[in-house]
């Protein structure tokens, strides 16, 4: 700017309708143009991007200029939890899933290194939805294991989009967690907020149904027929609840910056108990606002923006539930901070939506627990509680007030035994009080045996209750109906 | 046909003393006749290859046989080979303390380039196999030529490619036997072929040209023969993805050889 200004002041007979000129045509891009060609501008200095793990997010950008900007990541192919006790090969961006988190200006220009660690079993590439050009950068970073890539590009759109491998067969290099986002951040940046955070989908097909332990294969012929086990956020059950929840204080601004890495499923992205103030649909320039569920294609993205006004734990859900219910696709954002009762009584009886199939009792008999310690039963029970019971109840058994009791320090768990066990292995529905607060919903019942039902109980009255109440089996058995 | 398949057993039975490796089990030959046949490429645009039938190691090639190698041609040694040949990873997990690192002797070599492989197959008299023939082999299953007719074959190829490469390489001939008898095709390490790279230099070498833009994208398996076979598809990245001075931790060889049949008409 400062050299055309120079110039311009040459020829003073000019210089007044230039600069006037120059302040219609200059201030933003026309949205609707086809072509970003104006993104292709003079590149000031040299910067390494800083990476972060989800669900954190690197500090916006405050430069006012396009930069070259060095960007590395690695691929690791590695062995981590999908669920508790259950874990997965997953080929990773940067040792997480979702991968790092990229963020960059509009303009800058990217020198983007690709390293393959030489401990991994296969080579990869990867394709950035952000790049112009041919497959993203897949052709240009394709490396077998021990080796390296580079490429540049100008990043000329501005938007939140999705990087991906794209190897043969990109549907298997998707699956085992291959994605990330990198945000474009447009030129003039965007709204300042209190917190910005990482979430991104994916579904996974493994040997084993849900919850079943031990180190699970890909299942290519689920992946074929798209009957997904697990629908998680950030690449685990349990990735963001409990002391892994997202935290905010009421009266901040909070920006999910939302992906989805498929391979198959579209997103149906909901946060409990809140609406979206304004919604950056499919992650692009177009705002949208008050939204209550943002749909998020399989490779692509959405930034949801809203202020979190009172207190509560704030639950993010695929609304197509089963997924949530039954697949693990459920992250909390928990608020702390003052009540505002004309905003939410905390009173009222809030809706719950009830899955109406009832499970069928497992017949796995690989998951029956017989003749085991005290020690053996525990744990098992642990993993059971877990699995079958956190996503409403919580990890630590403390439950959502007023929604889901809680089955941790409960009165109701200390003083009925048996209802507990009913409440188990029938499901229940109706009006009970638990510590004084009122509860009017419905619990389905859970597809576990009898020893698995005692297992899970005696975990709960054991490290959740101190109780010295025990559960056995044959009780079980005469309970259930 | 089947008159001639009698005669090369019985050479071959002939032949064997002299070509067993010592951790063979006496008269096991050490190589193994894949007998002729049509190899169709995984990509439709590639024609079908008519194969005759050939020779093929019963086993890869491991450390100790590639360390008698290196001392017969020492510019093959870690040491002296030339960068333009293999680059600085070569034989990385060899070593002065403990000859073959974390892995047995008997265990399949890696970190090798093709110059070298290419290099070692033609000392022994032998070759490399083609991508052909090397995938023609790979096709059998456990007890029948076509292993996708086979059940749970292709699940098993899966799980072998979903473990993580071990620490320490199992040794030669422990994980699984091939319908023609050939051990470790599937299940341990990649191997190089002598056109490994051809997907992708068809034509003119780019991507939008050719076969080997079906590596890249998933429209790219429509025109694919056999789209369920992604340990294929997972061979196949791996191969493209190399150079020939390239050296893998996960990527050894083995060799083949024609059958010379004289009078076979």
């Amino acid at each position: 700017m400062a050299t055309k200004y120079q110039r311009l002041l040459l020829n003073f007979v000019a210089f007044t309708a230039i600069v006037l000129n120059s302040c219609k045509s200059e201030p933003k891009h026309d949205q609707s143009a086809i072509g970003r060609v104006h993104n292709i501008t003079e590149i000031k200095g040299e910067e390494r991007a800083i990476l972060t793990s989800p669900p954190f997010v690197p500090p916006p950008i405050t430069r006012t200029y396009a930069t070259k900007v060095i960007v590395d990541l690695e691929i690791i192919e590695q062995e981590m939890e999908i669920a508790d006790g259950v874990t997965y090969m997953f080929w990773t961006f940067g040792g997480t899933v979702p991968g790092s988190f990229i963020r960059i200006r509009e303009g800058d220009f990217v020198e983007f290194h690709l390293k393959n660690h030489p401990d991994n079993k296969l080579p990869h590439n990867i394709d950035l939805h952000a790049v112009t050009g041919q497959g993203g950068g897949a052709e240009a970073t394709f490396i077998a294991p021990g080796y390296e890539a580079t490429f540049n590009f100008t990043a000329l759109n501005p938007g939140l989009f999705v990087y991906h491998c794209a190897t043969a067969p990109v549907g298997m290099h998707i699956a085992n967690g291959m994605y990330g986002l990198i945000l474009v951040e447009p030129k003039e940046g965007l709204p300042e907020v209190d917190k910005e955070f990482y979430v991104m989908q994916g579904d996974f097909y493994t040997e084993g149904n849900y919850g079943e332990s031990g180190l699970q294969a890909f299942d290519m012929n689920k992946a074929i027929k798209e009957q997904a086990d697990y629908v998680i956020f950030n690449g685990k059950v349990g990735a963001l609840t409990a002391e892994n929840s997202l935290k905010a204080s009421a009266g901040e601004t909070v920006r999910l910056f939302v992906g989805n890495g498929g391979p198959n499923l579209v997103s149906s992205f909901h946060v409990i108990g809140e609406v979206f103030d304004n919604v950056y649909m499919e992650g692009g320039s177009l705002k949208n606002h008050d939204i209550q569920t943002t749909l998020i294609p399989a490779g692509g993205s959405a930034i949801t923006e809203f202020k979190v006004e009172v207190p509560g734990n704030f639950i993010l859900v695929d609304h197509s539930i089963f997924r949530a219910f039954n697949k693990g696709a459920l992250g909390i954002l928990a608020v702390d901070g003052e009540e505002n009762k004309k905003i939410y009584s905390g009173k009222s009886e809030p809706g719950i939506y009830q899955p109406s199939a009832e499970s069928v009792k497992s017949k796995n008999k690989t998951r029956e627990i017989v003749s085991i310690t005290p020690e053996q039963q525990l744990a098992a029970g642990e993993k059971l509680y877990q699995v079958n019971c956190a996503a409403c109840h919580l990890a630590d058994g403390k439950g959502v007030a007023g929604v889901f009791p809680p089955v941790a320090s409960s009165d109701f768990i200390a003083k009925n035994p048996e209802k507990a066990i009913g409440a188990v292995v029938n499901g229940l529905t109706g009006e009970i009080t638990v510590n004084g607060v009122k509860y009017n919903s419905v619990m389905p019942k859970q597809a576990l045996t009898d020893a698995e039902v005692a297992a899970v109980l005696n975990y709960v009255y054991t490290k959740m209750n101190a109780s010295e109440t025990r559960v056995t089996a044959e009780q079980v058995s005469k309970i259930r109906k | 046909m089947k008159t001639s398949f009698i005669i090369l057993l019985i050479m071959l039975e002939g032949s064997a003393n002299g070509l067993v490796a010592q951790h063979l089990p006496a008269k096991q030959p050490e190589m193994v006749i894949i007998p002729a046949g049509k190899y169709f490429p995984l990509f439709l645009d590639d024609e079908p290859t008519n194969l005759d039938s050939f020779l093929m190691d019963r086993l890869p090639v491991t450390n100790e046989d590639f360390n008698h190698f290196v001392t017969e041609n020492p510019q093959w040694a870690k040491a002296s080979v030339k960068r333009l040949f293999a680059d600085e990873n070569y034989l990385k997990h060899w070593d002065d303390k403990k000859p073959f690192g974390p892995h047995p002797a008997e265990a399949a070599v890696v970190n090798v380039s093709w110059f070298a492989a290419l290099k070692y197959c033609e000392c022994q008299g032998k070759r490399l196999p083609t991508t052909a023939e090397w995938e023609y082999a790979a096709e059998a299953g456990r007890n029948r030529p076509d292993g996708k007719n086979e059940p749970g074959f292709y699940n098993l190829l899966l799980e072998f490619m979903s473990e993580p490469l071990p620490e320490k390489l199992p040794p030669a001939g422990t994980t699984l036997l091939n319908y023609y008898g050939v051990w470790d095709i599937h299940g341990v390490v990649f191997e190089w072929t002598y056109d490994f790279n051809s997907a992708l230099t068809t034509g003119e070498s780019r991507a939008d040209t050719g076969s080997g833009n079906a590596l890249f994208c998933g429209g790219g398996s429509l025109q694919t023969r056999d789209p369920a076979n992604y340990a294929a598809f997972l061979r196949h990245a791996m191969r493209t993805s190399l150079k020939a001075k390239n050296t893998v931790k996960s990527l050894g060889f083995r060799c083949v050889k024609d059958l010379k049949i004289e009078n076979s008409r």
